[in-house]
């Protein structure tokens, strides 16, 4: 994860409104630990009650699948959910990335 | 494999259909950089503004208003978060947007670089700039990037209390004694040019306004948002006593709108250049927080280092 | 004193307790070392203050002369406050905040629950309501103790000087007058003494999982609900009052 200094870990965060309905994709917070990233996420995103059950996943743990427009290419490196900088370890002493 | 230009037809098309962009889909490098630009800089602005209503927070008058007014900052907070969560779907991380804020490559909402005087500011800041802010809002609910529209649906959602909470303070002063009338008036009279000026330069003169039109990233203009604002506020003003710090405005009976002054637009450059009354504190402020927290998240990452490490559950109760 | 008049200056340490935690937790806007603590502790200083004016509501009725919860709430003078004083010592860094609310709410939420069984049906239904709340409190800084303590050196050192900071004034929590001894024996206070145990437990279990220590034989300061505060108060009181005391008498 890049620097020393940085905004913690990305996790995305998914809402169970009522139950019997699925959990939705609410949007992301930053924390070092499953516990903060639920906390977090409860209070970021069920502040007015929206919220029966939340899921919280690292952003670097999720596989997507690709854009119809890159059908044509089967990349297994290309399965990240975001084109995120952070995701991709670089090893130290590497300058400029 | 699509060409670069079928891919930029494809693009466009997409835009016009009024299809949402999504993080995986191809798009122009300006379109990336422009939404970067503008969702990382909506977010500071979010963030720097919790700054002049935490300055009042402690002073409120009331414990409701100090319910209401904690309430509001921590939404404000809240929509900085998902504001810089869509910006990181486009490739750029939080500590990148918070170095460019800090450095001055990334700008923030003027507005915020004027100081809250008095009680009268919060109700000033609430009815006028985020009144000015919703109006932008709503229009931005239609923006072509999707993370950057859902944001502002949940945005919107949110933001109504902001502005009644805002008015209700404008109101009470009104209603009551003369140090509180006079208070809400002087309020209203710093307040009310720069809130006109959160709308940006006029359309004639924006340099980015005609391609944000074209890839549906603004909706509407400058002159047209900052135009239905006004006709909105200066009725509110009037009802309750209010004077809008403009001898020469006027109700034109053609068109239906308030046509005010010219706006001082050499004052915006100034305070968006970095001269305004607050800038340097509202970002040294900024880093000065960012410092001093730097041991708590460095300490928060070793800890979640060494649960993995250790193998150990150290919290008792997850 | 009458059983009403004890009632009410029983009321008063919950609701100034409520106040000044919340008051203190709002000091936080914008300056918490990453956003989402930021929002963190703004949520938590709405719970405590949504807890005050409930509290501060019925103290006026308690007091029957027709004031508001907020002239209660914010036209006292330092001596006729009476939360506790962990609650009024300043929030120094991000370490000492979490000590503060960790060493607090580890025993609020025993005398809440314990709260619930009053015979003062207000009391035990606005306790009912805050028990939540609290122990998310608890959860919250326990955890951030933790991290602290298994984290960097400076995050340590940091914890282990807040708690030696902190703990002096853990007594005063439990300490009890002849108001509690009144209200006791009508079932509506409780008997703070049979909370120490629990709450010694709770608190060693996260200190130890921290590897912190508490200084032994360290002096105690007590006073809170006598109004006799640490010069903190007062500075936080000025500022929290200023507008009522500017404009005496006008409605906001």
């Amino acid at each position: 994860m890049g620097t020393t200094d940085n905004q913690l870990p990305l996790w995305e965060v998914f809402i169970q409104s009522k139950s019997g309905t699925p959990h939705k994709h609410a949007g992301s917070i930053h924390a070092s630990d499953k516990n903060m990233a639920l906390e977090n996420a409860r209070d970021i995103y069920t502040r007015r009650g929206e919220g029966r059950n939340i899921w919280v996943v690292l952003s670097d743990q999720i596989a997507a699948s690709k854009t119809e427009d890159e059908a044509e290419f089967f990349d297994p490196a290309d399965d990240k959910v975001y084109r995120h900088p952070t995701f991709y370890k670089v090893p130290e002493g590497v300058k400029h990335m | 494999m699509k060409t670069p230009e079928e891919k930029l037809n494809h693009f466009n098309a997409y835009i016009e259909s009024e299809e949402k962009i999504e993080p995986k889909d191809w798009m122009p490098d300006d379109y990336r950089k422009t939404m970067i630009r503008q969702l990382s800089q909506h977010a500071h602005s979010e963030v720097i503004g919790m700054q002049p209503e935490g300055n009042w927070v402690l002073r409120a008058p009331s414990l409701r208003a100090k319910k209401i007014l904690l309430a509001k900052i921590q939404d404000e907070g809240g929509h900085g978060l998902y504001l810089y969560s869509a910006a990181e779907t486009l490739g750029i991380s939080r500590d990148e947007m918070i170095a460019q804020l800090h450095s001055g490559k990334a700008k923030y909402s003027s507005i915020f670089n004027y100081p809250a005087l008095t009680w009268a500011d919060i109700g000033a800041i609430g009815w006028l700039v985020d009144g000015a802010a919703i109006v932008n809002q709503i229009s931005l609910q239609r923006t072509s990037y999707g993370p950057y529209s859902r944001a502002m649906v949940r945005i919107c959602k949110e933001e109504s209390f902001h502005q009644r909470q805002g008015y209700e303070i404008m109101t009470t002063m009104m209603h009551g004694t003369a140090e509180q009338k006079e208070m809400a008036q002087d309020a209203m009279n710093r307040w009310w040019w720069p809130s006109l000026m959160m709308f940006g330069p006029p359309d004639n003169e924006s340099a980015h306004t005609k391609q944000s039109m074209q890839w549906k990233i603004k909706r509407e203009s400058n002159d047209v948002l900052r135009q239905r604002f006004i006709d909105k506020t200066v009725d509110q003003a009037h009802f309750i006593g209010l004077t809008v710090p403009d001898k020469n405005m006027t109700f034109n009976e053609s068109t239906q709108h308030w046509d005010i002054s010219a706006i001082d637009w050499e004052e915006f450059k100034q305070v968006i250049n970095g001269n305004g009354p607050c800038n340097h504190k509202r970002l040294s402020h900024h880093i000065k927080v960012h410092n001093e927290g730097k041991w708590v998240r460095e300490a928060a990452l070793a800890f979640s280092k060494n649960q993995q490490k250790n193998n150990k559950i150290l919290f008792t109760n997850s | 004193m009458n059983t009403k008049q004890a009632l009410y200056n029983y009321c008063l340490r919950l609701a100034d307790n409520n106040l000044i935690a919340g008051q203190r937790l709002a000091e936080w806007c914008s300056n918490g070392p990453i956003l989402e603590e930021d929002l963190a502790m703004t949520n938590f200083g709405l719970d405590y203050l949504g807890q005050a004016e409930f509290h501060y509501d019925y103290a006026a009725e308690l007091e029957g002369k027709n004031r508001s919860g907020d002239d209660i709430a914010f036209t006292r003078s330092e001596r006729q406050y009476y939360n506790c004083l962990l609650l009024e010592q300043p929030n120094g860094d991000f370490a000492q905040s979490m000590m503060k609310m960790f060493l607090y709410s580890a025993f609020a939420k025993l005398f809440l629950e314990a709260l619930t069984h009053s015979q003062d049906e207000r009391l035990a239904a606005l306790a009912a309501k805050g028990i939540k709340e609290i122990k998310y409190h608890f959860r919250h800084s326990s955890e951030w103790i933790i991290r602290f303590g298994n984290g960097t050196e400076e995050s340590q050192q940091r914890s282990q000087h807040a708690l030696n900071e902190m703990w002096p004034y853990t007594a005063d929590m439990f300490d009890m007058n002849e108001i509690d001894q009144e209200l006791i024996s009508l079932g509506i206070a409780i008997d703070l003494n049979n909370l120490n145990a629990s709450w010694l437990l709770s608190v060693n279990e996260i200190l130890n999982a921290a590897n912190l220590v508490v200084i032994e034989n360290q002096h105690m300061y007590k006073g809170g609900y006598k109004g006799n505060h640490t010069e903190h108060l007062g500075h936080l009181l000025c500022e929290m009052q200023y507008l009522q005391r500017a404009h005496p008498g006008a409605t906001w």
